[in-house]
């Protein structure tokens, strides 16, 4: 069973950018070992956290979609709970919430379609058509939602 | 349902903004929420876009009740997937002191 997870894991700043590339060596090893397949990785370089995790003030982000089964990320998810560097991990499954965009969009443009043609419209809208003009007043942002 | 009637639409009303009791003068204009996500267009609320987020985050990071910010229920509710998501991994404050 193929599923697509998204993996973030936060390295603590003291680690060098060699340990964060070995431990994403580490990880690619493991996926391949267990027959998935890494999509993307993004290192989103040092960040400042939220809030203090044990001392730490600051981390580096690292960001990989995976392929794979639950077992594999169950695996990798272990290595990493091993590795005392790394300071906060995160697995989320993404293939079903992709579908689910993915269906929402479709089903939003084809009822756009739909009610375009029957106002004897082309299907799709023209550039320079200006009928969307209603966001600016309809924006709720007046209140007190703290730092824009 | 008879007892839920009674209250009211709570947002619904469209120009029924409170007239004011007897004493006030002027009628109080409350503009009507519309929930952000549906009026943008946003279909992916996402825990890794902070800037998305952080609206929904005020100063005490609580996470904006649906009655203040108008989103609808089911934004709201993929919005708090969303944000828990990204306490968990300190994009998003839990609590400011």
């Amino acid at each position: 069973m193929t599923r697509k997870y998204e993996l973030v894991y936060i390295v603590s700043p003291e680690a060098t950018d060699e340990h964060v590339a070995e431990l994403h060596t580490q990880i690619e090893g493991i996926v391949q070992r267990m027959g998935g397949q890494i999509e993307k990785t993004e290192n989103w370089g040092r960040r400042k956290l939220a809030y203090e995790i044990g001392r730490h003030k600051e981390g580096t982000y690292v960001l990989e979609v995976i392929l794979g089964s639950g077992d594999l990320m169950k695996e990798i998810d272990r290595r990493l709970k091993v590795d005392d560097t790394v300071i906060r991990q995160l697995t989320v499954r993404i293939d079903e919430a992709l579908e689910v965009i993915e269906r929402t969009k479709a089903r939003r443009s084809a009822t756009s379609r739909r009610r375009r043609v029957a106002r004897g419209l082309p299907e799709d809208r023209q550039p320079g058509e200006g009928q969307r003009n209603d966001a600016d007043d309809d924006r709720d942002d007046r209140f007190d939602m703290g730092g824009m | 349902m008879d007892g839920r009637k009674s209250f009211g639409p709570k947002k619904g009303g469209r120009g029924g903004a409170a007239a004011g009791k007897d004493g006030q003068r002027r009628p109080m204009f409350r503009r009507r929420k519309v929930c952000k996500f549906c009026s943008d267009k946003i279909d992916d609320i996402n825990y890794k876009d902070t800037r998305l987020l952080l609206p929904f985050v005020p100063e005490r990071a609580k996470i904006l009740p649906r009655r203040i910010s108008g989103t609808c229920a089911l934004h709201q509710r993929k919005l708090r997937v969303a944000l828990m998501r990204a306490r968990q991994l300190a994009l998003i404050p839990y609590t400011s002191e």
